[in-house]
C-alpha cells in the first residue's frame, strides 16, 4: 500500500505572487478550495492508499503543496530549500514530521535551492529532476550523491511549468505524459532518450495542468479538462480520475502538487 | 582573449549538460579547451569535465559565465597574483615579474585585467582604485607603486598562427635570403598594405640613412605621396642625409646620380646648418628653403615625422629628441596605435622600434645584412618577414606596384 502525505489547505490563499499564475486580485474561493482537497483525499483513500496528514500552519499558505516538502526514497527523507523567502518557512514543520515518523532527515547544503518531488520525479531508477525556475542544477548533483542513483538534470523554460511535476509524469510501464514544450532543446532530447513510450499533451491541456497527476499502479488522478490525454491512457489501460482543480490551478499546483509519496520508491540498488 | 576555467560535474553526459554548456560556448562567439574530462564507467557514476573558456573581453566573458553557472558550472578559483611595493623610484621590488611583449593578464581580486600596453622588458603595475594593470620601465616606476612579483596570477597569451593561409605574414613567416626571388612577396606585401590602409590602419616607416645614400629616397617618396605612410621613425643622421641630399644633390658629398666626389662631409654639415637657422624642417619646407626629399614628402603629406637622437649626432636638426628615456617615451607613444611597420635599412633603430610594437603588429625588415634581418625577425617570429636585399630595388618594387593606387592627394 502507498503511503502519501496531504496537508489540509485551512490556510491556503493566494497571498503572494510567486509565479504567473498567482494572482491576489483573483484568490482562490475557500469553501470550494476545501471541497476539491477532501474530494482528492477520498480519491486516494479509495485507491488503497494510506493517507497521513501533517497539521497546517498559519501563515503558510503553499504547505497545501506538499510534493515541494522534499523528496522521499527508502527511508531517506531530502527536506527542499525553497527559493523563495514565502516558503522558506514551510521546510521546519516537513523535516521535524518525517524525522517524527522515523525517517533520515538528509539535508542539502544551504546553498542548494531544491524543491523536492515538485522537481524530481522517478521513471523507473532514473531520476528526473527539472532546474533553472525553483531548483539549481547543482543540487541534482548532491542528490544523485546522496541516493547513489542516475539523476537526468532537464532545464524548464517556460515560467509557467515552472516545477517538473507540472510539465512531465512518469508511468509505471515506463512510459510518461509531457509537454515538451515546458522544456529546452537538450532537455526534449535527454527525456527522448530515457523514456520509451511518450505521450505529448497538447497546449491547451497541459494549461489545464493535465501533467500534475497522481499515478497510483493502474490509477491516475489528473485535474479535469485532457480529454485527448484521457483516452490515450485509457488506451494503454490505464483508469483515469478526473477531479476540479480550479482552486489550486490558480496557486500554480494541482493533483499532483497537493501529495508527497513516502515513499516516492524504495532505495535503488 | 580573457578566459575562466570552469568544472562540470554530475551525470553531464546523459542530461546532455556537456554538449549544451559546449554549444553554448560557441553560439556566444567563445571558444573552449577541453583540459580534462573523466567518464563515469557504471549508470549512476558521475562524470567531469573542466574546460577553459575564452572571449574576446572581459565582459563577453563574464555574461557567458553567468549563463554556464545556471548550467550547473563551477568557476575554478585561480590565485591572484602578488603584490610588492617598489622600494624606491625607479627601482622594482626584488622578483618583480618581467614581461614579454605579448598579451598578458594579470589576476586582481578575482578578476583577470589586461596589461596595457603589451611590452617587452617591463614590470606589471597594478593600480588598486583603478582595477588596472600597466606594464612600467624603470623610469615610470615610483616608491610605493605596486608591482607583480613572481609569476602566480599572470597569464600570458601568444599571438596565435593563423589556421587559414591568407595571411601573408603567418603564411611565409621567415627569412626571404638574398639569392631567392623576392617579387612575389613585395607584391603580396602591396596588397597587405593596400589592405591595411583601406581599413584605416596605421603605417609605420623605420628609415635608415642607406634609403637616401642608395638613391631609394624617390620610391618612399613615392609612398608617401600616394598616402601609404602614416608615420616615419628616424635618426638624426637620416636628416642629415635627406636634407643634404635636397639642398646639395650629395650624400656626404657624393652625388648618387654622377657618383663624383664633391664636398665631402662639409655638404652634410652646411644642410644640417640651413634647416637649424630656419627653425627646423617643417619650417624649412614653409619657407620653401626645403623644396624636395624624404621629409618635405612628409611635412607635405602630413606624415607624422618621430626624429630621436644618438650619440655620434651633428647638430641635432630641431625636433630631434636627444634625450634616450624622453625619446623612449615619445616612440612608444607614437607607435602605440601603428597596426605595420616596415624596417627600412637601420638595424639599431629597427631593434628598438621592434621592442616597442604590441604583438599584434606586422613587421617587415628589409636590410642587405643578413644578421640584422635575423635579429629583427626573431624578436617577432610569427608576425614578420624579413627580406635580404638592398633597400633601393625593394622600395622601387613596392612603389611601383602601389604606385598605380594614388589614395591620398
Amino acid at each position: 500500500m502507498r503511503e502519501l502525505l496531504l496537508c489540509p489547505p485551512d490556510y491556503y490563499g493566494i497571498e503572494y505572487e510567486i509565479n504567473p499564475w498567482m494572482s491576489r486580485a483573483r484568490g482562490a474561493e475557500a469553501v470550494l478550495a476545501q471541497k476539491q482537497w477532501k474530494q482528492l483525499q477520498a480519491t486516494l483513500s479509495n485507491l488503497d492508499c494510506k493517507v497521513h496528514l501533517i497539521a497546517p500552519q498559519r501563515g503558510l499558505p503553499d504547505m497545501v503543496f506538499t510534493a515541494n516538502a522534499g523528496l522521499t526514497v527508502g527511508h531517506k527523507f531530502i527536506p527542499s530549500n525553497f527559493r523563495h523567502k514565502e516558503r522558506a518557512g514551510e521546510q521546519p514543520f516537513f523535516a521535524e514530521w518525517m524525522k517524527q515518523r522515523g525517517y533520515e532527515v538528509c539535508w542539502l547544503g544551504d546553498n542548494l535551492y531544491f524543491e523536492g518531488e515538485g522537481d524530481a520525479l522517478f521513471g523507473g531508477d532514473v531520476l528526473f529532476c527539472g532546474y533553472k525556475f525553483r531548483s539549481d542544477i547543482q543540487s541534482h548533483r548532491a542528490v544523485a550523491d546522496m541516493l547513489g542513483c542516475l539523476v537526468i538534470s532537464v532545464e524548464l523554460v517556460d515560467p509557467r511549468f515552472y516545477h517538473l511535476d507540472t510539465c512531465f509524469c512518469p508511468l509505471p510501464d515506463g512510459g510518461a505524459f509531457w509537454f515538451p514544450m515546458a522544456f529546452d532543446e537538450y532537455g526534449q532530447r535527454a527525456i527522448r532518450e530515457h523514456v520509451t513510450d511518450l505521450i505529448d499533451v497538447a497546449p491547451e491541456e497541459a494549461m489545464h495542468f493535465s501533467c500534475n497527476a497522481v499515478v497510483l499502479g493502474r490509477d491516475i488522478v489528473s485535474p479535469e479538462g485532457a480529454p485527448q490525454l484521457v483516452t490515450k491512457l485509457q488506451e494503454r489501460g490505464y483508469r483515469c480520475h478526473e477531479l476540479s482543480m480550479s482552486e489550486f490551478i490558480k496557486a500554480g499546483g494541482a493533483c499532483k502538487c497537493l501529495v508527497m509519496f513516502m515513499p516516492q520508491r524504495e532505495p535503488i540498488s | 582573449m580573457f578566459s575562466e576555467t570552469i568544472e562540470l560535474r554530475g551525470h553531464i553526459i546523459d542530461s546532455l549538460i556537456l554538449p549544451k554548456v559546449l554549444d553554448q560556448i560557441l553560439t556566444h562567439d567563445a571558444n573552449f579547451k577541453i583540459l580534462e574530462i573523466n567518464i563515469g564507467k557504471k549508470r549512476a557514476d558521475q562524470s567531469f569535465a573542466r574546460i577553459e573558456v575564452s572571449t574576446e573581453t572581459g565582459e563577453a566573458l563574464d555574461e557567458l559565465i553567468l549563463r554556464l553557472r545556471q548550467q550547473g558550472a563551477e568557476v575554478v578559483e585561480r590565485a591572484n597574483a602578488q603584490l610588492a611595493s617598489a622600494p624606491a623610484d625607479g627601482v622594482f621590488p626584488a622578483d618583480f615579474y618581467v614581461t614579454t611583449n605579448q598579451q598578458t593578464f594579470v589576476r586582481f581580486k578575482g578578476k583577470e585585467i589586461e596589461v596595457r600596453p603589451a611590452m617587452v622588458n617591463s614590470a606589471i603595475a597594478v593600480d588598486r582604485n583603478k582595477g588596472a594593470a600597466r606594464a612600467v620601465k624603470f623610469f615610470d616606476v615610483n616608491k610605493g607603486d605596486e608591482i607583480v612579483v613572481g609569476h602566480q596570477g599572470v597569464r600570458v597569451v601568444p599571438v596565435q598562427r593563423a589556421t587559414t593561409h591568407t595571411d601573408l605574414f603567418q603564411f611565409i613567416n621567415t627569412i626571404v635570403d638574398a639569392d631567392e626571388p623576392k617579387s612575389a612577396i613585395i607584391r603580396e606585401l602591396g596588397e597587405e598594405l593596400h589592405r591595411a590602409h583601406a581599413a584605416e590602419g596605421k603605417i609605420a616607416v623605420v628609415a635608415g640613412p642607406a634609403i637616401v645614400r642608395t638613391g631609394a629616397g624617390e620610391h618612399l617618396v613615392r609612398l608617401i605621396e600616394a598616402g601609404y605612410i602614416d608615420r616615419l621613425f628616424a635618426g638624426n643622421s637620416f636628416a642629415a642625409y635627406d636634407v643634404e641630399r635636397a639642398l646639395f644633390g650629395t650624400s656626404l658629398g657624393i652625388n648618387p646620380d654622377l657618383a663624383v666626389a664633391r664636398g665631402g662631409h662639409e655638404n652634410q654639415m652646411r644642410a644640417v646648418n640651413t634647416i637649424r637657422a630656419a627653425g627646423g624642417i617643417a619650417s624649412a619646407v614653409e619657407k620653401k628653403i626645403l623644396t624636395s626629399g624624404i621629409l618635405y614628402a612628409c611635412v607635405r603629406h602630413n606624415v607624422d615625422i618621430v626624429l630621436t637622437g644618438s650619440i655620434r649626432d651633428d647638430g641635432p636638426i630641431p625636433g630631434v629628441t636627444t634625450d634616450a628615456i624622453e625619446a623612449q617615451k615619445v616612440m612608444r607613444e607614437r607607435l602605440a596605435d601603428v597596426t605595420h611597420v616596415i624596417l627600412l635599412a637601420a638595424i639599431r633603430h629597427s631593434l628598438a622600434v621592434a621592442s616597442m610594437l604590441a604583438p599584434t603588429v606586422k613587421t617587415v625588415c628589409v636590410d642587405i645584412d643578413p644578421s640584422a634581418v635575423e635579429k629583427a625577425v626573431e624578436h617577432r617570429p610569427l608576425q614578420s618577414i624579413g627580406l635580404v636585399t638592398d633597400v633601393e630595388p625593394f622600395l622601387r618594387e613596392l612603389a611601383d606596384h602601389l604606385g598605380g593606387a594614388r589614395v591620398r592627394e
